[in-house]
């Protein structure tokens, strides 16, 4: 204990400061604000006690705007203005939604985003988050006495940049400084503490109240890689709740129970549903909105029974991680789970028989993803020193990021798996004489053809100066920080021009369109290579075709008889096989190779009827560099 | 509801305040902040305001506010000499953990 001085009023030295932060987990039906106090993680309750605050966001008549339980009870009478899972739409283009997904009026707003037409206005789902954070960080802010240095907000593993991004856009937007996005299974993990194992292969089984998620993770030398996702986003703890309000008033059915009942009737089932997860039998009663009310007895037995179904529907998603992961079920090292519907007896038993062990339960579910982000919030903060728990989460990036060269080309600059965060540069130059502007087109794949790879930003770096072919230096660079995020800059290095762009990709990619492009990039990669092999000579072919004309027109002079029939022969050779490559471009990839074999050739021919030609020019060159100055001029120096 | 200083502690207040050569007593406070959520102040006071509460102990004025006086109640505060340092050390029954550099603690 220190010991303390007296001082003058209102001089009290105040101890070093804790910086305040949090983590929060802004999910599908409920989010969480969790914060360390004296190293330990809790979870922060509102003024009545709750720790749960539904996502729900109300937009009122007087344009007030509610958040919480009470919109959550408004969400029967006024479905329209009640949006309760704006998560589903974050960062979603149009096209990403499939009908039926959320009960509200859609519209979109520009090619990739969507906002629900409400009373208030069109709102975006980044407004509606953001609206849910806010109400969480004054929570914070109350209970934790001052302002926040920043939180930390987890994100499902299969976010995709656009989400992300929209993610952290809804945080600032509720005046939240983000540390960092972390993904939820690897949050989890942190809460107990995997994180301070050695190595390992975790999986997280995530049934939340609308949403069924299971990660695969890898950690070692604290990195955590995601090595699979998988899941059923219309599965969750509600559909349980749904199947006994459907058994519940199957048990009476002349007692009758009307759309304004569906409220209390879930709220039954879902009591119903929490007791038996440590009764063996419950009594059910449920009041209609005139007085009448029904009674019935639901033992444990029946509702497993019930459920059974929907329980069964995890496991194949449970197969398809492992099976993307490459793994089997015994080679799991230990098993998470999170999301209150875990609480179920039922589901512990599947996953215990599905992994052969017995999961970790010791932290409540519902909270463990909160606590997570609340351990690596209070380090990101800087309140612990880098001794006593040094360790910081990296995640990896999962597709390959890089850029689109001459011939359409894709140049991989950060690779599939690199740690996070990451910056990479490499230089490029320019393809024709006299190029003063380069356009950088960023894609995202594992195909070498850019056509076959998603676009995620187009940039112009202009201003290079007129220089000949292959004289700029363009150092194009690829940063990734650490919540996965990408910026690139281009810069000419001679003269320092330089732009760059954050990329706000246009279109997401889901977790499926990411296995698919994998995929696509394993089934097609012998075509890839020929396609590439072609372009490249293509490429090859041109510049030499364009600096021999160059040359002809400079140096006309210099040919002497006979040689420029014979250039001028190669020349036309060289030109009909691109010609014929542009025809082409469907062909198979025999076809494709020979062709690039004979381009190879015929380059090869031009190559060798110019090579006198270029001798002599360069020789030319040289003399007139040297002409009219004394041999002394060229004396090494320091010698006399 | 009381806080109290031993006669070695209300003998080193009555020196400062001489020293200072003004002042009605000293305050205890106790401020939101810290690395454990709550830190301990000690301020001269030159006189008690409205929602002070007034203590005496061993002869010397001690003033605690409404809002920290919970926190504190039933603190004797004492003054030690730990190697080359000498201070006032808070003996709070209502701690339950402080943090390892001792500037603050938790209820």
């Amino acid at each position: 204990m220190a010991l303390l001085q007296i001082a003058e009023p209102g001089r009290a030295a105040a101890p070093h400061q804790h910086r305040l932060a949090v983590g929060i987990d802004l999910g599908t039906t409920h989010s969480l604000v969790a914060t360390l106090r004296s190293g330990v993680p809790i979870v922060l309750a509102d003024a009545e006690g709750r720790t749960l605050l539904p996502s729900v966001v109300h937009f009122a008549e007087g344009g007030e705007v509610i958040v919480g339980h009470a919109a959550r009870a408004l969400a029967i009478r006024d479905c329209r203005n009640t949006i309760a899972s704006a998560k589903r739409l974050i960062g979603r283009a149009p096209a990403d939604i499939a009908p039926g997904t959320v009960p509200y009026d859609l519209c979109a707003i520009g090619p990739s985003a969507v906002g629900v037409a409400t009373r208030a206005g069109v709102k975006s789902p980044v407004e509606i988050a953001s609206e849910v954070l806010r109400v969480l960080a004054q929570r914070a802010e109350a209970a934790l006495g001052g302002p926040l240095v920043g939180a930390v907000i987890t994100v499902p593993a299969y976010f995709d940049d656009a989400q992300r991004q929209a993610t952290k856009d809804a945080a600032q937007r509720a005046g939240l400084n983000v540390l960092r996005l972390l993904n939820e299974p690897t949050a989890a993990a942190v809460a107990y503490g995997l994180d301070t194992a050695n190595e390992g292969v975790y999986a997280v089984y995530d049934l939340g109240g609308g949403t069924f998620d299971v990660s695969i993770l890898r950690l070692a030398r604290g990195v955590f890689e995601v090595l699979a996702t998988n899941g059923d986003p219309m599965l969750g703890g509600d559909d349980f709740d749904a199947l006994v309000v459907r058994w519940f008033c199957r048990q009476e059915p002349r007692f009758e129970w009307r759309e304004q009942d569906s409220a209390a009737l879930n709220a039954a089932a879902r009591n119903a549903k929490e007791a038996l997860s440590n009764d063996d039998s419950v009594t059910m009663r449920c009041e209609r909105s005139d007085g009448a009310s029904q009674m019935v007895r639901l033992t444990r037995e029946v509702f497993e029974n019930e459920t059974q179904a929907l329980v069964e529907r995890t496991i194949a998603p449970l197969r398809r991680a492992l099976r993307d992961a490459g793994l089997k079920a015994a080679e799991i090292d230990g098993t998470v789970l999170v999301g209150g519907a875990t609480r179920m007896p039922q589901v512990r038993r599947v996953v215990t028989a599905f992994f052969g062990c017995a999961p970790h339960t010791d932290i409540d579910p519902d909270q463990a993803v909160a606590l997570g982000a609340a351990i690596q919030a209070d380090q990101l903060a800087g309140n612990r020193s880098a001794s006593d728990a040094g360790l910081l989460l990296l995640d990896v990036c999962p597709l390959s990021l890089g850029l689109e060269t001459m011939g359409g080309l894709a140049e991989k600059i950060i690779s599939r798996n690199t740690t996070l965060p990451t910056a990479r540069a490499q230089e490029f130059t320019t393809f024709k004489d006299g190029q003063t502007a380069m356009s950088i087109h960023v894609v995202q794949g594992e195909r070498e053809l850019v056509s076959e790879c998603r676009s995620l930003a187009r940039f112009t770096l202009r201003g290079i100066p007129p220089m000949v072919a292959g004289a700029a230096r363009v150092r194009v660079t690829f940063q990734i920080d650490a919540d996965g995020l990408l910026s690139v800059s281009a810069s000419e290095q001679t003269t320092g021009v330089h732009t760059q762009v954050e990329v706000r990709p246009s279109h997401g990619l889901g977790h499926d369109t990411v296995t698919e492009m994998l995929r696509s990039a394993i089934d097609g990669a012998e075509a890839d290579a020929s396609a590439r092999m072609l372009r490249e000579a293509e490429i090859d072919a041109r510049s030499l075709l364009d600096a021999v004309d160059g040359a002809l027109l400079a140096d006309a002079a210099l040919l002497v008889p006979r040689e420029q029939f014979g250039i001028l022969c190669a020349m036309q050779g060289v030109a009909d096989l691109l010609e014929q490559c542009g025809a082409g471009e469907g062909g198979n990839p025999a076809e494709r190779k020979s062709l690039g074999a004979d381009l190879r050739r015929a380059t090869e021919a031009l190559n060798s009827a110019t090579a006198d030609f270029a001798g002599r020019r360069m020789n030319s060159r040289l003399r007139e560099a040297l002409s009219g100055r004394h041999i002394d001029q060229f004396a090494p120096q320091g010698q006399p | 509801m009381s806080v109290s200083v031993t006669p070695k502690a209300a003998r080193q207040i009555r020196k400062a305040l001489d020293q200072r050569g003004c002042g009605y007593g000293l305050r205890v406070a106790v401020k939101t902040s810290g690395c454990s959520g709550y830190a301990y102040a000690l301020e001269f006071a030159e006189a008690p305001s409205p929602d002070d509460l007034s203590f005496e102990s061993e002869g010397v004025q001690l003033l605690v506010d409404a809002r920290s006086l919970p926190m504190v109640d039933g603190t004797q505060l004492d003054w030690v000499r730990e190697g080359l340092n000498e201070g006032f050390k808070f003996n709070n029954p209502n701690a339950t953990a402080s943090c390892g550099c001792g500037e603050s603690f938790a209820l």
